[in-house]
């Protein structure tokens, strides 16, 4: 019963229209009545009912065959780690270090407890989460004047901005690595401010390479947005940032979620600008955990209770927010 | 189109200045600066902020890499790099000489990076469609699987790549329980972070989590097709193999042309992935192109060669990524 009402509302946030379509009835191969009123109309007549007929576009037996067996191998694939993760941080030592067993000999949650003295793990995560955060809060407000910028004018360099933005995104970052290393290095020692290793070049540094997809984004998201509503409140007496802010944003909401999903995920996830530009008192989960797991002896329950405890936050966010980003991407990136 | 717009401050005295009566009368409004002026700044006042960041950081950086690319930019030159001697195009030559080391490792890291993209993002995008595709319909627990195989595309790159290096070990690991102990597929246990089997083990962790951005995208694609098409298919009795192939996947082509792109420039430059797979320097068989720069200059500490591969490489992408929207025309699908 639970299932079936995560799937009722998963299917009904994420998916619109498809829905109602199918509804309960192809579970399983069986057929039954037309599940929603929207599959009601889409078979027109609704009146034949013969035996194995749910709707006319209703997938024939072999194509369900076909399904559960893709998607039983899919399903493997895609969760074997995730299994062995859980169930590994929930194993004792001697399980992880000697050969690989599937059932635990007991299971424990003393990794969980140990994982924060064994290494500084609350100070990664404060970290990831400072920066992430900061990266993240500001990529949205300046994507979003960005795109608004683009969206609702017509300006010179308008389509160079667009261009050169969209290509930075083909930039290898390596590229940026080295020198961006040595500029924040020769800055600190010019200056004395130590810019290098600082949390903050690592948020600039993120919140740059957030911006052009979220400008892009946006820009999609901004211009499905009717223009009579900014102009309404125009004639209405606000000026166009007043516009932006009562009337645009609130109506890109979704848009702006998306975007900040995706920055955060990019902020929280990223290694090879961590790797370079924190010391130990920046250090992120990312170079934190990474740490952990190559030292000379690993202890694997413990790496595995830490990688879900970094992993945890962002999948549960990810998992909660993917229609937002669906559809941000559906109006932005996918036209 | 005729001024820009003028800083901030130059607005103050205007205030004062009573309304204007340049622009067009607007109601209950008023006039700071004239409505031309405010209509033709305002616009890239708003892009100011990520003007600057990208300028700064994206760009400043890009054109420093060119530069340092022309330098020999060893170790002992790192404190004031503007110190390093200008070497002209050595640091390029050294790159492309294929029968030098040098050139030659990074000639076979290229082969390398592109066997590797070919196979995870032709690898990625099939498992993508077929996974959307095959849950485009409605089923039972069809909420569960798509947020199961979205899961290893919303991990930290870090925690996916660890727990793979985890299953992949060769003593403890669950890859080569699977295959020798309880299947006995091989008679010894297989090394799969070194040697030449780290290619296969790095296309199959890359695979594992992209797929899933794939099948997001494909799956929102598919649900802006319209219902009609597959009902009037259905009418004219085509099945289901003839509809996917005459409907779904022509519909599909706008966003494959671009996701195909976006995989394959994601892909290339994938730095992560090998990097937390085994660590600073790669196996041979799996040295990808980043990660090949990123040894040449950090081990080394030689970063003007460093800067001259990144250079050839970010050259090669703006070559493939030109062709590639020349040829299948995506670029002017959308007015940017």
């Amino acid at each position: 019963m639970s299932e079936a009402t995560a799937t009722a509302t998963a299917d009904g946030t994420a998916d619109g229209g498809t829905g109602g379509t199918a509804g309960d009835g192809t579970a399983g191969g069986t057929s039954r009545k037309p599940g929603g009123h929207l599959a009601g109309r889409a078979s027109g007549a609704g009146g034949r009912k013969g035996p194995g007929r749910v709707s006319p576009t209703a997938p024939p037996r072999s194509f369900i065959w076909t399904r559960r067996v893709v998607l039983t191998l899919l399903t493997i694939f895609a969760a074997t780690p995730l299994l062995v993760m859980v169930s590994s941080s929930l194993k004792p030592l001697q399980d992880v270090s000697d050969r690989f067993r599937w059932i635990p000999s007991s299971l424990t949650i003393s990794p969980y407890v140990d994982i924060w003295s064994t290494v500084p793990l609350a100070d990664y995560f404060l970290n990831s989460l400072i920066v992430a955060g900061a990266a993240t809060g500001c990529s949205v407000v300046i994507a979003t004047f960005a795109a608004y910028a683009v969206s609702r004018y017509r300006f010179r360099g308008k389509r160079l901005f667009t261009v050169t933005i969209l290509s930075t995104q083909m930039f290898p970052g390596i590229l940026f690595l080295l020198p961006l290393f040595l500029i924040f290095v020769n800055l600190g020692n010019a200056t004395g401010v130590a810019l290098y290793g600082s949390r903050g070049a690592l948020i600039v540094t993120y919140l740059t390479f957030t911006l052009p997809f979220s400008i892009w984004m946006l820009i999609g998201y901004f211009d499905s947005i009717p223009r009579d509503l900014d102009e309404a409140a125009l004639t209405d007496g606000c000026g166009p940032l007043g516009a932006l802010v009562r009337v645009v944003v609130p109506a890109a909401v979704p848009g702006i979620v998306a975007v900040a999903v995706y920055s955060f995920m990019t902020a929280w996830g990223e290694v090879l600008f961590a790797s370079v530009m924190t010391n130990e008192t920046t250090r992120t989960l990312a170079i934190g955990l990474q740490g952990y797991a190559t030292q000379t002896q690993v202890y694997w329950n413990q790496v595995m209770a830490a990688s879900l405890v970094a992993s945890v936050p962002i999948v549960a966010g990810f998992l909660l927010l993917q229609r937002y980003l669906v559809t941000g991407l559906t109006a932005g990136a996918v036209k | 189109m005729t001024t820009l717009s003028p800083p901030p401050g130059t607005s103050r005295p205007d205030r004062e200045a009573g309304p204007s009566h340049s622009g067009p009368p607007l109601p209950r409004r008023r006039r700071i600066l004239p409505d031309r002026l405010r209509r033709a700044g305002l616009p890239y006042l708003l892009l100011l902020p990520a003007l600057v960041l990208e300028i700064l950081i994206h760009l400043g950086p890009m054109a420093v890499g060119v530069t340092m690319s022309f330098k020999e930019l060893t170790q002992q030159y790192i404190r004031d790099w503007s110190a390093a001697p200008w070497t002209g195009t050595d640091n390029f030559r050294i790159a492309v000489d294929v029968n030098a080391p040098v050139g030659e490792a990074l000639l076979h890291s290229f082969f390398v990076t592109c066997a590797f993209t070919v196979l995870a993002v032709s690898l990625a995008w099939l498992l993508g469609v077929t996974a959307a595709i095959l849950m485009q319909e409605s089923f039972r627990g069809r909420g569960v699987l798509r947020a199961l195989f979205l899961t290893p595309y919303a991990l930290p790159v870090y925690t996916a790549v660890i727990t793979w290096s985890f299953l992949l070990q060769r003593d403890g690991g669950m890859v080569n329980h699977v295959i020798h102990d309880q299947l006995g597929l091989t008679d010894s246990e297989p090394f799969w972070l070194i040697g030449d089997n780290s290619f296969a083990a790095l296309v199959v962790v890359a695979v594992w989590r992209t797929w899933p951005f794939a099948f997001l995208i494909l799956m929102a694609a598919l649900q802006n097709i319209p219902k009609e098409l597959y009902e009037a298919a259905h009418v004219d009795g085509a099945g289901m193999r003839q509809q996917i192939r005459r409907i779904t996947l022509p519909s599909l082509r706008p966003v494959n042309q671009v996701l195909v792109l976006v995989l394959f420039l994601w892909t290339f430059n994938d730095f992560n992935v090998p990097y937390i797979l085994f660590g600073k320097s790669a196996p041979e068989a799996a040295d990808l192109i980043s990660i090949h720069i990123y040894q040449a200059s950090f081990v080394t500490w030689d970063f003007g060669s460093g800067s001259a591969m990144s250079v050839l490489l970010l050259l090669f992408l703006l070559l493939v990524t030109g062709g590639y929207l020349l040829v299948t025309g995506a670029g002017r699908k959308r007015d940017v």
